[in-house]
């Protein structure tokens, strides 16, 4: 059995607003071209795609009340758009919108802005991305376009729900999102990945952020579905003069997931931060791989993933970054910490680094541990039991990350989720939420 | 309240302590001295259950029941506390849940009602008083990026809320400057009780000026080769340890 789309693009090919269709043709002939990753593929070396290896229908939207979507996704006070299994949800969305924002998603775009979305669709892709990239393009019947006005600052976060419902036959969802934060414009985008249901969901979701001159962009892509949700992911950016990126990805739950963060620091000055946390637990599998393209002089990155690996699950990360000839005085620094807390959990980390140019400080470091026997000890010399001890310290571990999160109200929802993961009993986490 | 016995004890396969024998009675408080590589701190780890350290002989008894059988956290939850010489940092953790998730346990041992947290956060914010510490240190990683001087005065703060019936102080005066150990003493002797006993495990004599021992007792080579009031402390001050390691010889 291999991985058959047909149908659904069969459908987008229809479905499609005229003013996208040529870039969706031509999509699909470079997806139909497209060879798919085996294990002998470098960048899926540790990431197989057997789950992917099957028939994906289109998915038909499912009626999901804000009842039922509170309780998938946090709570926080933010402007609110949602797609159901790919489909705009009209009435969990909010349509309102402050000044020097626009916010619609593709289908209902206006000649201008459907204008804005041709233009720059797709512009941060690279020709050899990852191959589920075309896919994604040839499925396109829709999207959410985030336009920031110049020298605009959204208060209020947005919070973008890609949620999974789940039914009998497997489906395939391709999200798209394309974020143009506007010169000196300042903006957070909140993206949820959840899936309910039962059933096996696969989601493409390909969102590209472009940064002007100066903007500042918090960008959140949390991916919290449960197990039977596969999903395939990547974030391009763009990084402008004097811009400035903070990205944080949160990874829980999946058989397969696999996230790309390929982040261009494409101008003087731009700088871009990038924090990870990924919790696999039981089989599931998850996998970041972060590309910098450090394309510029004088920018600066600053990278801090971590993860606690439980079970038998397995982590994969992968840091590349790339320091192109001309990009002297680049500060770039990478660190990825891995606890696992089982013997059988694995974790394959790589940092890679290729750099071209002379007069550049980067610094690295990879390390996988276990809990450290004197930090339990010392909990338990406090009268901690030893199942609170490791769950305190696993918690610790990762919301050192969690706490460079700048939304506090993201920080404050979250952390329970991160607790939860380590904590069998629910009095093992009282003391953390 | 603590009866040691005879007790043997090694760390990574080296013979430590070769028969020490010590009784502390309810409210007293004895100091332990002695060279480095005596033992000192071996009794402080032994004594909090330390994995690290393996007792091959002796027993020790703790308000009548085998410490040697209890975990690690049943012999906290019991009123053993031990001052930790270089206490663990855990970033992440936040002192305050710290401090609530091990009073918690405590309390809950001795049959007591958990504090609700509006209590707590009072009760510690006068400990961190008590103990010097500015109150922001309680939102901080436990111990992160403290200096040494802070670490010694938030193992004081855990001890204050913890109200252990055996606090064992672990060189706490090591690495303090005067300020600090006038703080970490006046804590302690705040805690003296008829109930409550410490063991001061320390190299110099410095520390018992501002915590007046009942017993002073010297380790070398993993026993206790002299036992006497303060004024034995006194003595080691004027004359050094070598006196005393040649008559063990």
């Amino acid at each position: 059995m291999s991985l058959n789309v047909e149908s659904l693009l069969e459908r987008a090919s229809v479905e499609a607003p005229a003013w996208l269709g040529d870039a969706q043709r031509a999509a699909r002939s470079t997806w139909a071209a497209t060879e798919l990753p085996t294990r002998k593929t470098e960048q899926w070396k540790y990431t197989g795609i057997n789950a992917l290896q099957q028939s994906f229908a289109a998915s038909s939207t499912v009626d999901v009340t804000s009842a039922e979507l509170e309780t998938l996704v946090p709570a926080i006070d933010a402007l609110r758009v949602v797609f159901v299994n790919g489909h705009y949800a009209a009435a969990l969305s909010d349509t309102a919108v402050p000044d020097g924002l626009e916010m619609v998603r593709f289908a209902d775009a206006n000649e201008e802005q459907a204008k804005r979305i041709a233009e720059y669709l797709g512009s941060a892709l690279p020709a050899d991305g990852h191959p589920f990239l075309p896919l994604n393009q040839a499925a396109l019947t829709d999207g959410l376009l985030i336009d920031v006005a110049p020298n605009a600052s959204i208060h209020q976060p947005i919070q973008v729900v890609w949620l999974a419902a789940g039914h009998a036959e497997a489906f395939s969802v391709n999200p798209r999102m394309l974020v143009l934060a506007g010169k000196n414009s300042a903006c957070s985008v909140v993206e949820h990945f959840v899936s309910t249901g039962e059933g096996t969901s696969f989601t493409n979701a390909v969102t590209e952020l472009l940064l002007d001159s100066g903007a500042t962009l918090n960008h959140y892509r949390l991916n919290l579905e449960q197990s039977a949700a596969l999903h395939v992911g990547a974030v391009h950016t763009r990084v402008g003069r004097d811009a400035t990126l903070n990205s944080f990805c949160l990874g829980l739950g999946g058989d397969l997931k696999r996230v790309d963060l390929v982040t261009t620091m494409a101008e003087p000055g731009a700088h871009a931060s990038l924090d990870g946390i990924y919790l696999p637990r039981g089989k599931e599998h998850i996998d970041y791989h972060t590309c910098l393209e450090h394309a510029a002089p004088h920018c600066t990155s600053v990278e801090t993933f971590r993860g606690v690996i439980a079970d038998r699950a397995r982590a994969v990360f992968n840091g590349r970054i790339h320091i192109h000839s001309n990009a002297q005085k680049t500060s770039a620094q990478l660190s990825n910490k891995n606890l696992l807390t089982s013997n059988e959990a694995e974790v394959n980390t790589k940092p890679e680094l290729e750099i071209y140019a002379d007069d550049v400080q980067c610094a690295h470091g990879a390390t996988v541990a276990q809990l450290d026997d004197l930090a339990v000890h010392y909990l338990m010399s406090r009268g901690i039991s030893r199942a609170e001890a490791e769950v305190m310290l696993s918690f610790g571990f990762v919301n050192e990350v969690l706490e460079g999160a700048r939304l506090e109200a993201l920080r404050t929802a979250l952390r329970p989720l991160l607790a939860e993961r380590f904590a069998r009993d629910p009095s093992l986490m009282r003391h953390l939420t | 309240m603590l009866t040691i016995d005879n007790l043997h004890a090694r760390v990574e396969g080296k013979d430590i302590l070769k028969g020490l024998t010590l009784s502390v009675a309810p409210g007293e408080v004895h100091a332990i001295m002695g060279p480095n590589g005596a033992g000192k701190s071996t009794l402080g780890h032994i004594l909090a259950g330390n994995p690290n350290y393996e007792v091959t002989a002796g027993s020790i008894s703790f308000h009548g029941k085998d410490l040697l059988d209890m975990d690690t956290e049943e012999r906290a939850r019991a009123g053993v506390f031990l001052a930790f010489q270089y206490p663990v940092e855990i970033p992440g953790v936040s002192n305050m849940e710290f401090l609530k998730a091990s009073v918690d346990a405590v309390r809950e041992y001795r049959g007591q009602e958990a504090y609700d947290s509006v209590t707590f956060m009072k009760l510690a914010r006068e400990a961190s008083k008590t103990a010097g510490l500015d109150q922001a240190f309680l939102k901080r990683g436990v111990n992160e990026g403290f200096s040494g001087g802070e670490k010694k005065r938030n193992e004081l703060l855990q001890m204050l809320l913890l109200e252990p019936s055996l606090g064992i102080l672990d060189e706490t005066d090591s690495g303090l400057d005067i300020d600090a150990l006038q703080v970490v003493a006046k804590g302690v002797n705040s805690m003296r009780s008829e109930n409550r006993s410490f063991i001061l495990v320390t190299h110099y004599e410095r520390l018992l000026n501002y915590i007046q021992p009942d017993f002073v007792h010297v380790l070398a080579d993993g026993r206790i080769v002299r036992s006497g009031d303060a004024s034995l402390a006194r003595e080691l001050e004027d004359k050094g340890y070598g006196w005393l390691e040649d008559e063990v010889a």
